[in-house]
């Protein structure tokens, strides 16, 4: 069986994209988090919406699952293949297809890095960005996108998925469609006022489809950049400061950060906040707002600016930033994963005690977070762990921390974001019966054959 | 295995395998093959996995090992301060324990073997060195400033040949002291080295120190980038004690004695940065600062320029076991590809083997009347 699927799949995308080898086999069992490994037959590696539809049609015929992948960055191991069969490396799909500065929007393929869409954009586009996460510029935004991520302009623009503009996605029965003005008109401009199909598949870890296509928003690019960084000590006077700095509605993007080290840092709670102008003068104005919105805090002497030598605010200004995962090298051992979950501000205080409570209980090296979405409307709460992968009995810990950091998150009212398999179950559990049976027959009309990223999100 | 211990702290995040400006894929092996496996962190993962007897060492493996070009793109970009040093140690002693299981692929044994029997991969006796010299005039070394070392592409490879007859005619031209010795100098072992076989490259660098010895050289100009860095960086180790230079690094300075005719054309250059010369001894500016010298050339740049370098894929040995192999995704047609997007006519190459290496590049890419690939000498001293 084995060896048809790979015959048959050498003939569409070429034996050099296509292996079933150990090598290969063990590499993309496992990613960088804390699941554990689960081996596909055979990585493939498309160049075209064709060849991946090709693909879906095979394993429609031999019944095999795929499971869709952009970097496996992740760190929640959804790019596992739960049940075996073929994971689909989507990264030669990689090229930037149409920028529309006017309309400020890019369509690019299902593989295309982050890292790359800067790059192009600062050298064909300097007056355009979008808004880069901060994994690391491998990171393919079609995968970041499937699962509402976030990013650098996320306070301006909402969640990563808000700023998608269409899609063109290989369905699991193999029929190629597009979401959005795209499927109407030639333009990739938006979703509305179209009932909104690309909501089928974005927050379903790779289940309902592949994405080949996608349109992003871009925004303008400033040239002048500045982050502010506001210092607090208390934990139940977050949610009002977030709340008065991001009605300024300047901010481009803001991410509290709560670390032991360095030492100057431990005990502190700071925002950063990020903006930028066209102008000198503007910058100083929108500094000035930034800065008026907090002032009751200043003078009453809890909680401040903090003053940045250029170094510290260059480092702060680096898109993407490398200090998550210089995290993951805490404890020599190359491993961090990390909750992040999605929840109203008003339940920061709770999160950040629940993350300290949790690091001391599980003796785990911690880094806790959030970067709000929206002008306040939510937050991505993280809760990272920094791990050895060498030591077993560090990874559990890890892991331990991790699943009782989920069960803490629901508890408060928070959504673990890009949910482990067992985080599933959890969410599963706690989800509104019709909603969940809704999904299951939303899946089995698109998934006749159940071929897609089996395994996740099943009872 | 060495550097064994800082396998498992690679986090596979993947900053290793672009630029630092992000552009596109500057992992040769990664390129060529897109594979996770082939990735800087796939291979720091799977070296792990095959200590842990978790995956056998097979012919794939052994493939994925031996098709890292050591361009050091890893090493300059990797997200790990300190640890990043050591990668390229990690994937050499990776390959130097494969060789000791004796699981090499063949094209590496037989590289190893010419160069073992042979003292030069070509497999060449070492009684026909001289034959690059054909026309040239070249002094016999005595007492002259330098000792010009051709090293194995110059000396034995046709285009190779031609590259080092030229640079040593510009030596000429700038008035430079240097001879040549024609006897029995074996391969610098850059590349045997890198290839993970150490024992073989010290007892080549150990022939070769003892004739230099025997020759009183002091100062040395290599052709080779990659001789550059042997002779610099790891001879010393072994006991040399020379002051060693690449090429472009003395005839930058003597660019001031040379007179260039008056009726050239202007054309437009791009110059690619050797691994061995720019990322391994950070040297960007010697080369440039020779082209920029010459009138009627303008200088432009490539996307990946410098630092962010793409490599031609014929490093660690690449250049004679072809493991990396052609295809559209190999980083030699990559790389002409990009030159010609940049607006250059011609592609300068500071390096025999990358001057080979792109210039096959141009054939396959079907780019000969767009871009042509020249070495910094001959493009100089077509200008006089
Ligand atoms: C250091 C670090 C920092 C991070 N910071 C951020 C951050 O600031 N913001 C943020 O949002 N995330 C962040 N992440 C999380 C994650 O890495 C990113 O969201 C990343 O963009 C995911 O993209 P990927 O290509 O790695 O997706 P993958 O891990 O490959 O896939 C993610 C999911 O999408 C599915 N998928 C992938 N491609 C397709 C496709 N073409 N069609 C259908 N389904 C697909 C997969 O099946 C999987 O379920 C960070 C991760 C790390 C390691
Ligand atoms: S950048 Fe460094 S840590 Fe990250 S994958 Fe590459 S080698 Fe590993
Ligand atoms: S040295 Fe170059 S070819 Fe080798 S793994 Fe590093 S980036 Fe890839």
């Amino acid at each position: 069986m084995t060896t048809d699927l790979i015959t048959r799949l050498e003939k569409i995308v070429g034996p050099r994209f296509v292996s079933g080898a150990a090598e290969e086999r063990y590499l993309y069992s496992m990613d960088q988090g804390t699941m554990p490994p689960s081996e596909p037959d055979v990585v493939v590696m498309p160049a075209n919406t064709e060849e991946v539809q090709q693909v879906v049609r095979l394993a429609n015929e031999l019944k095999v699952p795929i499971v869709p992948m952009g970097a496996g960055l992740v760190l929640s191991g959804l790019t596992r293949a739960l049940r075996g069969g073929i994971i689909l490396d989507m990264k030669r799909m990689n090229h930037i297809i149409e920028v529309n500065p006017q309309s400020r929007y890019a369509v690019i393929e299902g593989g295309a890095a982050q890292g790359m869409l800067k790059s192009y954009l600062k050298k064909h586009h300097p007056q355009l960005k979008h808004s880069m996460p901060d994994a690391p510029p491998i990171a393919t935004l079609a995968g970041n996108i499937c699962i509402h991520g976030s990013g650098h302009l996320s306070v301006l623009g909402g969640s990563h998925s808000d700023m998608l503009t269409g899609m063109e996605v290989v369905l699991p029965s193999g029929e190629i469609v597009r979401t959005g003005s795209c499927s109407v008109a030639g333009e990739w401009f938006g979703r509305s006022p179209l009932p909104d199909l690309s909501g089928l598949f974005l927050g379903w870890s790779g289940t309902t489809g592949i994405v080949t296509k996608l349109g992003i928003k871009l925004f303008p690019s400033y040239k002048h950049n500045d982050v502010l960084v506001f210092v607090a000590e208390d934990a139940d006077q977050m949610p009002d400061m977030i709340s008065k700095l991001t009605s300024t509605q300047v901010a481009e993007d803001m991410t509290p950060w709560m670390t032991p080290k360095p030492d100057w840092a431990k005990g502190f709670l700071h925002i950063n906040i990020a903006y930028g102008a066209h102008t000198k003068k503007e910058l100083t104005f929108k500094r000035n707002l930034l800065q008026a919105s907090v002032k009751k805090y200043i003078d009453d002497k809890v909680a401040g600016f903090l003053p940045l030598p250029a170094p510290q605010k260059g480092r702060f200004l680096q898109i993407p930033s490398p200090d998550l995962v210089r995290f993951a090298d805490l404890r020599k051992g190359g491993g961090f994963e990390y909750v992040g979950a999605i929840m109203a501000i008003e339940h920061f205080p709770q999160a950040y005690r629940a993350g300290l409570e949790i690091a001391e209980k599980y003796n785990v090296s911690y880094s806790l977070g959030a970067r709000i979405i929206g002008a306040g409307h939510s937050m991505m709460f993280f809760f990272a762990y920094a791990f050895n992968r060498a030591d077993a009995e560090d990874v559990k810990r890890a892991s331990d921390a991790l699943e009782a950091t989920n069960t803490a998150a629901l508890a408060m009212g928070g959504i673990p974001w890009k949910a482990e398999q067992p985080a599933q179950q959890q969410i599963i559990d706690q989800m509104d019966p019709e909603t969940f049976a809704l999904m299951g027959r939303i899946r089995s009309v698109l998934d006749p054959n159940g071929i897609m990223n089996p395994g996740n999100w099943e009872k | 295995m060495e550097h064994e211990d800082i396998l498992h702290r690679c986090f596979r995040c993947g900053y290793c395998k672009l630029p630092g400006n992000y552009v596109d894929i500057n992992c040769p092996a990664y390129l060529s093959f897109r594979f996770e496996t082939y990735s800087p962190g796939g291979r720091m993962w799977l070296l792990r996995a095959w200590l842990d007897e978790k995956i056998p060492a097979s012919k794939r493996f052994a493939e994925i090992m031996f098709s890292c070009a050591t361009c050091g793109n890893c090493v300059e970009h990797c997200a790990f301060p300190e640890f990043r040093d050591r990668l390229l140690l990690a994937f050499t002693a990776g390959k130097e324990a494969l060789l000791d299981a004796g699981q090499a692929p063949p094209a590496v044994r037989d590289y190893l073997t010419k160069v073992q029997l042979h003292g030069n991969p070509y497999g060449k006796s070492v009684k026909k060195s001289s034959q690059w010299m054909d026309g040239l005039e070249a002094e016999p070394f005595s007492d002259q400033e330098y000792l010009f070392f051709a090293d194995d592409v110059g000396t034995y490879d046709p285009r190779g040949q031609e590259v080092a007859r030229s640079v040593a005619t510009l030596l000429k031209q700038a008035g430079i002291s240097f001879g040549v010795i024609t006897e029995a100098l074996n391969s610098d072992g850059n590349d045997v080295k890198a290839i993970g076989e150490t024992p073989l490259f010290e007892e080549l660098a150990a022939k070769n120190i003892k004739i230099l010895n025997q020759f009183n050289v002091k100062k040395i100009i290599t052709l080779s980038p990659h001789s550059f860095n042997a002779l610099k960086n790891d001879y010393p180790a072994l006991g040399a004690q020379y002051q060693v230079f690449h090429y472009t690094q003395v005839l930058a300075f003597a660019m001031g004695n040379i007179n260039f005719s008056s009726d050239n054309e202007d054309v437009t250059v791009a110059y690619h940065d050797p691994c061995y010369l720019g990322r391994h001894n950070t040297d960007y500016e010697s080369a440039r600062m020779m082209l920029r010298s010459v009138p009627g050339i303008t200088l432009v740049e490539m996307d990946r320029n410098r630092k962010n370098a793409l490599c031609c894929g014929g490093g660690g040995g690449n250049f004679f076991t072809d493991i990396l192999s052609g295809g559209d995704g190999s980083s030699a047609r990559v790389r002409v590809r990009e030159a010609v997007e940049a607006g250059a006519q011609i592609l300068a190459a500071a390096c025999p083997m990358c001057a080979v290496m792109l210039e096959d590049a141009v054939k396959a890419e079907n780019l000969d009347s767009k871009i042509q690939v020249q070495e910094v000498s001959e493009i100089v001293n077509q200008r006089l």
